[in-house]
């Protein structure tokens, strides 16, 4: 594999990743060998401040085993260095106390820069390790809603919205507004770039960028039960052309994702076919951030004005209604959902199977597929 | 061996003497921690209420609940009985019994004051639809509230179990060593007390 | 919510007859054995009238050495539970590829990983070094039992309360499915309407508070208690680490303990701290489980860091090195655990600003614990190293938790941590130090003190056995998983769409089995050495050790020592024998003890009881029982008599045996 991301400014990497990659090219560490700009930075923080601790872990653990080889009892030429009461010396607690210290200011100083430079939240200022960003390009909005147990992502700039796939252009940066609809997840995808939690009533951000066309696979990185396991969506990195054209594709589907749609969505499931949307509702997104979605629902923006206001009355007391978003038994699958795939999965690509079907079988992008295509 | 032995001030690797602990020697330090853990219970509860204390989801906040004189009776009630605790604890200090009893009485019934205006202010508030269920900040208002009310209770039910004891057996070292953790125990809720009304009460209708 | 309430459902609460997963046949299948071997159990104890003999001497007993040992069988007996658990996850994992689904089902695997995290935690590690410092802590200091022996006993059996519960929660209803921190939502009662997370949450309960309790015993006693002489600059490392982790003990886990609370009234009453609904927040309680949890690992090393400086010092046969630095080492992992814990979510968004002062605080810790490391290696220079198994164990804990440190300051730098973070990376970390440090350490900690306990010395054979199935077995399971998490993959998934990680999953069960080995041939290693404990007998002194414990007979007497030692030096027993120290053939006086009592017996079972009753929404039972509690906790205070002397004749008679004894030997 070739390294064209590797930032110039680190020359131990020119020599390390290739060492780290050989016995690698069969398997797919993806980690180690990303394809998103904010993945491979993160790689290379990892295998410099690994190099960084080598300096002090290799020469303590060649040490132990030394003294303990030099110093055993049954080696009587060392009988002569034996010393019970030798416990204590200045210079070398001056030692034992500073070598650490100063591998870790050293690596203080590297997480300050870096946890700043590659935070989630701030807007990317380069495509790649030689690209500076046009300051007029504006990111690609993602929002990406958390599911029981799938993914949505809806493309407001766009008007479409899918599940299950996510389809980035190459070179663009993208800006991921990131949410759940009941538990927490995690947002990971990692060709693309690390991961951030999903809560329901907050708005995560991640802004990454993909570098190179690959198919990949995302998937929610914090248990969030039962279906959990299952929460893969298909990851798609693609040029310009490729893109526009899947762009199409999805609005070319009938299905719009309105309230009603979402919340048929909403309803926990396994497996979900992957669905395209060619139109959606725009303030869909924020009224999910805001536990509204439901008709009659209020939403948290409205309510956290209120109590900036200290209260509403003695007699709001009583009005509960539209308060309640968690409901009983939230996270038991319906079975007669589960019998008829094609309601949470509207427009399913690929020719709809039987009803009884397994879902996953409608699914291109997860399974085994998913790993053979990559790259 | 021998030779280092010889060189070396003989040690005594005994004292003639048994040194004697005392009974009930760690039972101060102890009962201490104790109460420092108990403190830290109450300052997650603090940090609690700090973090939720806001969030009325759309119902009554502070302004709008709290009765603040009643509030202050029962402040005073609860420091009263404090005060009281004290003066049995000089009178326990001088051996006299009766007088001990008299004045863990009087703190029962101030405790029993306590109590009862706060059930009344719990139950005001719950008729009035503003129970624990109805937002974070009541959750986290009854919660920290409430706790502080069980121990006062705990703390009623010890007394009683005190004064059975020193009834029975007098004020020997043992029953004087279990009210100074009462004592130590009373005023701890008093401080947590004084905690709770300016950082609920005071703070969440004045501000 | 709930309609109209049958009398059933008024008597027995949501507990039926489907609660038994009658459905699961490997539940099934181990509640028979379960109950064969507990019938076994039970047999052969009413058989040979051990009932009486238990009761009397160990379940009623105050002798912080009996409460010590108990505590360890508690530790073992949930260790293997908790292993199967992890067997069964390895299992489920190295099987369910190519559209399989394994053999275990979601409701099932979730279970089982959150299980074994739990039970690992609460019910093996936390007793195995509770029971370590309750029968080390006060011979070291010369102590006759600790500061409150009732409070010790209640403690060791609400922690057994706790083990109860988990247990009762494989046969009746269900455990967790929510990990092992049960994090809001999730284990919300919308979410998880069903006994699981109630089980953990009681059993966690009533486990705390015997935790605290026997923090709080040993603080009093470390500080109390000590021998004349023994400044705090004079105790055994063992006893420093022990205080320091009790003193985070007492000042974590009552963040535990009202967190639970939160949780439960959340579950129990309708609150809503940590609802989506209402206000609430579930990232606090994200927040107040990590303030505690933090702290929790560091109570679980820290004795160990302890373990391995007696152990280190005796087989090196030298004073430790840099003594002072150890100690103030200890105290300063002990003020800055409390400054790390959101490194354990930095992926939950929090500014760049506060990420990297978590992440640095974490490195930060690193220092005192790399100037350990080195205190250890530099006791090894110019020493004399005998290769016993306890010197194995701290040789392989050396060069393992190097590792597993290293990886964890990896995961401390927060821009790496959101690629590794939930992965399988972080599981290698963590079980790298967890069984690195904590496990290598117990077992350090057992072949060392276990002819102290016992009289007598563990097989060596079945001991290297066990030793290096442990080392291959490790690597090999915990190897591909760092492996692993380097390929994305992460935690708790049960099922795996790419084929290629498959032989990763394979190696690593082949890894658990062979650990499975080296469990199996510690347990033969006990079961030999009881069986020819004659010719492994030792008289007190086997190791040639450092610290006070070794002065007494192996074992101990009831009272410790005839006479309470006065203390010269740090390594007070190696300065007694260097000056010749004479033991004292008479003069001996009557000794005052503690009695036993069956309060704490009584006590835990009711606390369990009512966990059980809360559980099971079976309120009349748990109102009745928590009356009992306190009826029996009043009652117990009008029980004045709480002592007695140990005549001077019998202490003459056990003193004048080991006389015997020791001039056999010579």
């Amino acid at each position: 594999m070739s390294q064209p991301n590797s930032p110039k400014w680190i020359p131990l990497l020119r020599w390390s990743a290739p060492i780290l990659a050989a016995p690698l090219a069969g398997c797919n560490w993806v980690v180690m060998n990303p394809s998103g700009d904010i993945a491979v930075q993160q790689r290379d923080l990892i295998l410099i401040s690994t190099a960084l601790m080598l300096l002090i872990v290799i020469p303590v653990m060649a040490l132990v085993v030394f003294f303990a080889m030099r110093y055993r009892a049954t080696n009587k030429s060392a009988d002569a260095d034996y010393d019970p009461d030798w416990d204590h010396s200045t210079k070398l607690e001056l030692l034992i106390w500073s070598a650490p210290l100063l591998i870790i200011i050293c690596l203080g100083a590297l997480t300050w820069v870096s946890t700043h430079k590659l935070d989630p939240y701030r807007p990317l200022d380069r495509i790649d390790a030689t690209t500076a960003i046009d300051p007029k390009v504006k990111p690609l909005t993602v929002e990406v809603v958390a599911l029981d147990w799938k993914w949505l992502f809806i493309y407001p700039e766009l008007g479409i919205a899918t599940v299950n796939e996510l389809a980035l252009p190459t070179n663009v940066p993208v800006r991921f507004d990131i949410t759940a609809s009941t538990v927490m997840n995690s947002f990971y995808v990692p060709e693309l770039a690390g991961q951030i939690y999903a809560m329901p009533g907050m708005k995560t951000q991640l802004h990454a960028v993909a570098n190179k066309p690959v198919t990949g696979t995302g998937f929610s990185a914090n248990y969030s039960g039962a279906g959990f396991t299952h929460m893969r969506f298909g990851y798609k990195a693609m040029d310009r052309a490729g893109f526009d054209a899947w762009v199409a594709k999805v609005k070319a589907s009938s299905t719009q994702l309105d309230r009603n749609v979402y919340l048929a969505l909403a309803k926990p499931s396994e497996k979900a076919p992957t669905a395209y949307f060619g139109a959606t509702d725009p303030k869909l997104f924020d009224a999910v951030v805001n536990l509204c979605p439901k008709p009659g629902q209020r939403c948290m923006g409205e309510l956290m004005h209120i109590n900036m206001m200290g209260g509403a009355g003695k007699e709001s007391a009583r009005e509960t209604e539209g308060l309640q978003y968690d409901f009983p038994d939230s996270h038991v699958i319906d079975q007669s959902d589960r019998n008829k795939g094609q309601e949470t999965a509207p427009d399913a690509p690929g020719a709809p199977g039987p009803h009884h079907e397994p879902a996953i079988d409608l699914n291109p992008h997860s399974g085994a597929d998913a790993h053979a295509q990559h790259r | 061996m021998s030779s280092a032995t010889a060189t070396m001030e003989p040690r005594a690797y005994h004292l003639p003497e048994e040194p004697h602990l005392h009974e009930g020697h760690s039972t101060m330090l102890g009962f201490w921690m104790y109460l420092m853990s108990d403190c830290l219970i109450f300052a997650i509860l603090f940090a609690t209420y700090a973090v939720l204390g806001g969030s009325f989801a759309g119902g009554p906040g502070p302004k709008d609940l709290f009765d603040l004189p009643l509030i202050a009776l029962n402040t005073a009630m609860l420091l009263f009985s404090s005060i009281t605790y004290g003066f049995a604890m000089l009178a326990m200090e001088k051996n006299k019994i009766s007088a001990t009893q008299g004045w863990l009485f009087v703190t029962l019934l101030f405790g029993g004051a306590f109590l009862f205006i706060e059930l009344y202010e719990f139950s005001h508030l719950i008729h009035e639809g503003a129970g624990p269920w109805r937002s974070a900040f009541l959750s986290a208002f009854f919660t920290l509230v409430g706790t502080h009310g069980l121990h006062v209770t705990f703390g009623s039910i010890w007394l009683i179990t005190l004064m059975v004891q020193v009834a029975k057996k007098g004020l020997i070292p043992a029953n004087k060593r279990r009210l100074m953790c009462l004592s130590m125990f009373w005023h701890f809720l008093d401080v947590i007390w004084i905690g709770v009304f300016t950082f609920v009460y005071l703070m969440g209708v004045l501000r | 919510m709930t309609g109209t309430l049958t009398t059933t459902q008024m008597i027995f609460g949501r507990l039926t007859w489907d609660s038994f997963p009658w459905h699961e046949p490997i539940v099934v299948a181990t509640f028979v054995a379960v109950v064969l071997g507990g019938a076994a159990v039970v047999g052969a104890l009413t058989y040979f009238r051990l009932w009486g003999y238990l009761w009397k001497e160990w379940f009623t007993s105050v002798d912080h050495k009996k409460i010590g040992i108990m505590y360890m069988v508690l530790g073992l007996i949930m260790f293997l539970r908790g292993f199967a658990d992890a067997i069964m996850m390895r299992l489920q994992q190295s099987l369910a590829f190519n559209g399989s689904e394994g053999y275990l089902n979601a409701h099932h695997y979730d279970q089982v990983f959150t299980a074994h995290g739990v039970i690992m935690i609460f019910f093996v590690a936390m007793p195995f070094i509770t029971g370590l410092m309750n029968y080390i802590v006060p011979l070291q200091i010369g102590a006759r039992d600790v500061s409150f022996p009732f409070l010790n006993n209640f403690s060791f059996w609400m922690t057994t309360g706790g083990a109860v519960l988990v247990m009762c929660s494989l046969f009746l209803g269900e455990f967790a499915q929510t990990g092992w921190l049960a994090y809001p939502p999730l284990s919300g009662i919308d979410y998880s309407p069903a006994t699981g997370v109630d089980y953990y949450i009681w059993a966690l309960q009533v486990a705390g508070v015997g935790t605290t309790l026997s923090g709080i015993n040993l603080i009093a006693t470390i500080v109390k208690m000590r021998a004349p002489g023994m400044s705090l600059m004079k105790m055994p490392v063992f006893t420093w680490t022990s205080l320091c982790a009790n003193i985070l003990i007492v000042a974590s886990f009552p963040i535990l303990t009202a967190t639970l609370v939160l949780l439960s009234l959340d579950r129990y009453a309708g609150t809503n701290f940590f609802t989506n609904d209402f206000g609430g927040n579930p990232m606090m309680y994200v927040n107040l489980i990590w303030i505690w949890g933090h702290p929790e690992v560091y109570i679980l090393i820290l004795p160990l860091f302890g373990v391995f400086s007696e152990v280190v010092s005796t087989f090196c046969g030298k004073r430790l090195f840099g003594y002072t630095s150890m100690v103030y080492a200890t105290c300063c992992i002990m003020v800055l655990s409390y400054l790390v814990w959101l490194h354990h979510f930095f992926t939950m968004g929090s500014g760049a600003s506060v990420n990297s002062f978590f992440g640095i605080t974490t490195m930060i810790i690193s220092i005192p614990t790399g100037a350990k490391l080195f205190n250890w290696l530099f006791t090894m220079y110019r020493g004399r190293i005998r290769f016993e198994l306890p010197m194995m164990w701290a040789i392989a804990f050396m060069l393992t938790f190097t590792i597993g440190g290293m990886t964890g300051v990896l995961l401390a730098v927060p821009p790496a941590d959101f690629v590794l973070h939930n992965s399988l990376f972080l599981i290698a970390h963590f079980h790298n130090v967890i069984i690195g440090g904590v496990l290598f350490g117990l077992f350090a900690a057992i072949n060392y003190w276990w002819p102290k306990a016992f009289g007598f010395k563990l097989n060596q054979f079945w001991g290297h056995v066990s030793f290096w199935c442990w080392q291959v077995g490790f690597w090999l399971a915990f190897g591909p998983l760092y492996v692993l998490g380097l390929m994305g993959v992460t935690r708790r998934m049960r099922v795996f769409d790419d084929p290629s990680l498959q032989i990763w999953f394979v190696i690593a069960a082949i890894g658990a089995v062979i650990i499975a080995a080296g469990i199996g041939a510690m347990l033969i290693q006990f079961a030999l050495s009881i069986w020819k404990r004659k010719e492994l007998a030792v008289e007190g002194d086997p190791w040639d050790g450092r610290t006070l414990e070794w002065a007494t007979s192996s074992p101990p007497p009831e009272y410790n020592f005839a006479f309470t030692p006065v203390v010269y030096d740090t390594d007070s027993w190696a300065d007694m024998k260097r000056n010749g120290y004479q033991r004292p053939l008479s003069g001996y006086k009557a000794i005052h003890m503690p009695s036993s009592t069956g309060t704490g017996v009584i006590l835990a079972a009711l606390a369990t009881l009512c966990g059980f009753a809360l559980i099971w929404y079976i309120w009349w039972l748990a109102g009745i029982s928590f009356i009992g509690i306190v009826a029996v906790a009043i009652g117990h205070t009008f029980n004045y008599k709480r002592d007695f002397y140990i005549p001077v004749e019998d202490v003459t008679r056990t003193e004048e045996e080991r006389t015997r004894i020791l001039a056999a030997g010579v």
